[in-house]
C-alpha cells in the first residue's frame, strides 16, 4: 500500500493494518484539545461533512496569513494525541471519522471505537514539521478561527503524500501496546527482575 | 545601549541556529541511526522522515519542529558586564525570533491560559550566569521541547521496586526504568541528560547542562565514561525504537554529571532530549568578534 486516497471508505480502513506505512492524498481536517470538545458538545452539523469519510489531525500548526487572504501552513507536525483519549471514540463514530493523525498512540476505549466504527490511528512522524507542512498543498477553509485561535481552530485543508504509519487498525492491533510490552520485558532482563 | 543592542542581534542568530540547523554530530547519529535500522521498517521510515526534515529546515530558515521549546541558557561572562543588560537582551532576542517566525509564540500565562504571543513570560527564556576569568562572553542554548520535558523524571535511591541502591548500577537501573516509561512520547531516538546527586532543582539543571555536551564527547570521569557507555547500548536493546514504533535505535546519547548531595538524599534526575537535540553556541570576543560554536 502507498497512496491512500481521501476520502476513504470502510473497507479499503479495514484492509489495513498495524505496520503499514501509508500516504495520504485528498482533503482531512485539523483538531485538537478545544475542538474535540466543541465536537462532542453538540453535533456541528456546518463541519460534519468535512469530517465524513476522511480523517482528523492532531495538529497546531504555525499559519501564514498571505497577502491575497489565503492561509498557508508553515510548521505542522502532530502533537500528543493520547489528551483526545476521553473524546477520540465518540468523534470518530458520530461524525464517521475513517481515522485519526497524531503522536505517541492512543488507548483502549480509542482501540475499541476504531474497531466498531471502523477507523485507524496513523502516527505521523513527531517534530517532522517541515515535511509535514510541505505535503499541505491548499488550506481550503477554517472553522472557530476567532473563538479557538490559530493552533485549536479546525482547519480544512487539501495534502498530497502525507506520510503516515498505520499504529492502531480497526481489528484491535496496536503497536503502541505491543512495543511496550516487549520493552518491558527486555527492561525485567536487563534488571534481572520477574520471572 | 548601542553594545546591548549588538547583543541582540547576534543572540537572534544564535536562537534562529538552534531552531533551524540542527548540530552536526545530531545529524550524523541520525544518519548512522537509519544505517543501523531493518530496510522498510516503520523504524527506518521514520529516521529517513527526520532527516529529510532536517535538510528542510535547514534550507529554508525554518523551525526544524513546531514546538520551539523553551530557550534554556547559560552565559558565561567577564567580571565587569551586567548580567542585567545580558538578560534583558537576550529575552529581547527570544522577542524578535517569535516575530521571524524562528520560535513560535510557546509562552502561556498558567493563571489565565492566555498565550503571552511573544515567545517570552515569567521564567522564559531561562536564563542562567556564570562570571569568568576569561575577556570574552559566552553563550550557550538549548531549545527544550515540551513533549520531551513530559517525560523526563526525577528518582530517589534506594528504589526498591527496581532493586536500586544507591551506587552506578542504580543509576543504570532507574534511567533504564524512565526510558522504558517514557516510550517513544519524547520523540525518539532521544539523548539523555543525567545528574547523579544534587537537590532536586540543581539535579534538573545539571541534567539540561550535560545536554551542552557534543554526542561524540568522552565523559573525563572513566566510572562515568562507562556507564554512559552501557546505558546507551542496552537502552538500544529495549526495542522501543524511533517514535516508538519498535527498533534498534532509542538513544543517540548519554551524558551524565555528578553534584554532591545531602547525607540524607540521593537524587538521580534525568532530563529527555528529543531527536530535534537543538543546541547552539556563540563566543563574543572582548573586541566584539563573534565566533559560533557547536
Amino acid at each position: 500500500m502507498a497512496e491512500l486516497k481521501l476520502p476513504v471508505d470502510e473497507a479499503t480502513i479495514r484492509g489495513l493494518k498495524m505496520g503499514d506505512y501509508v500516504e495520504l492524498t485528498g482533503r482531512m481536517i485539523t483538531g485538537r484539545d478545544a475542538a474535540h470538545k466543541w465536537l462532542i458538545e453538540s453535533f456541528r452539523e456546518e463541519v460534519a461533512p468535512f469530517m465524513k469519510d476522511t480523517v482528523i489531525y492532531h495538529c497546531g500548526p504555525v499559519v501564514r496569513h498571505d497577502d491575497d487572504g489565503s492561509w498557508s501552513f508553515v510548521a505542522a507536525g502532530p502533537t500528543t494525541s493520547i489528551r483526545e483519549e476521553p473524546y477520540q471514540a465518540d468523534v470518530i463514530c458520530t461524525y464517521g471519522l475513517r481515522g485519526v493523525i497524531g503522536k505517541g498512540g492512543m488507548g483502549r476505549k480509542t482501540l475499541d471505537g476504531l474497531a466498531r466504527c471502523g477507523a485507524v490511528y496513523l502516527h505521523a512522524v513527531g517534530g517532522a514539521a517541515q515535511v509535514l507542512a510541505r505535503s499541505v498543498k491548499r488550506v481550503e477553509r477554517v472553522f472557530m478561527l476567532e473563538e479557538f485561535g490559530v493552533p485549536e481552530a479546525l482547519w480544512v485543508i487539501d495534502v498530497e503524500r502525507f506520510p503516515v504509519m498505520v499504529t492502531m487498525d480497526s481489528h484491535g492491533g496496536s503497536l503502541h501496546e505491543t512495543v511496550e510490552q516487549q520493552s518491558r520485558q527486555k527492561l525485567e532482563e536487563l534488571l534481572g527482575l520477574g520471572a | 545601549m548601542a553594545e546591548a543592542d549588538r547583543y541582540v542581534e547576534t543572540f537572534v542568530e544564535l536562537v534562529r541556529r538552534a531552531a533551524t540547523e540542527l548540530p552536526p554530530d545530531v545529524v550524523e547519529a541520525l544518519q548512522k541511526a537509519r544505517e543501523r535500522e531493518q530496510q522498510e521498517t516503520l523504524a527506518q521510515r521514520a529516521l529517513a522522515t527526520i532527516l529529510n526534515n532536517v535538510d528542510l529546515a535547514r534550507e529554508a530558515s525554518l523551525p526544524i519542529c513546531q514546538d520551539t521549546g523553551t530557550p534554556v541558557v547559560w552565559i558565561h561572562h567577564p567580571i565587569g558586564v551586567s548580567t542585567r543588560e545580558l538578560g534583558s537582551a537576550m529575552v529581547e532576542a527570544v522577542r524578535r525570533a517569535t516575530a521571524k517566525q524562528y520560535l513560535r509564540p510557546n509562552a502561556v500565562n498558567t493563571f489565565t491560559g492566555k498565550n503571552t504571543g511573544d515567545g517570552t513570560g515569567r521564567g522564559i527564556p531561562l536564563l542562567h550566569f556564570e562570571e569568568w576569568d576569561s575577556p570574552d562572553i559566552e553563550v550557550r542554548l538549548i531549545l527544550k521541547g515540551g513533549g520531551s520535558e513530559n517525560v523526563s523524571a526525577q528518582y530517589k535511591l534506594p528504589d526498591s521496586r527496581l532493586g536500586a541502591g544507591r551506587d552506578l548500577e542504580g543509576v543504570r537501573r532507574v534511567v533504564l526504568d524512565a526510558l522504558v516509561a517514557a516510550q517513544g512520547k519524547g520523540c525518539a531516538p532521544g539523548v539523555l541528560g543525567i545528574c547523579i546527586g544534587g537537590d532536586r532543582v540543581s539535579g534538573f539543571e545539571e541534567s539540561k547542562r550535560q545536554l551542552l555536551r557534543p554526542l561524540p564527547d568522552t565523559n573525563p570521569v572513566p566510572e562515568l565514561a562507562a556507564l554512559e557507555e552501557t546505558i546507551l547500548t542496552q537502552a538500544n536493546t529495549l526495542g522501543v525504537g524511533p517514535m516508538g514504533f519498535g527498533g534498534r535505535t532509542t538513544l543517540i546519547g548519554v551524558k551524565i554529571g555528578v553534584l554532591d548531595r545531602l547525607p540524607a538524599c540521593y537524587f538521580v534526575t534525568i532530563s529527555y532530549m528529543c531527536w530535534a537535540d537543538r543546541r547552539a553556541g556563540v563566543r563574543i570576543a572582548e573586541g566584539g568578534e563573534v565566533t559560533w560554536l557547536s
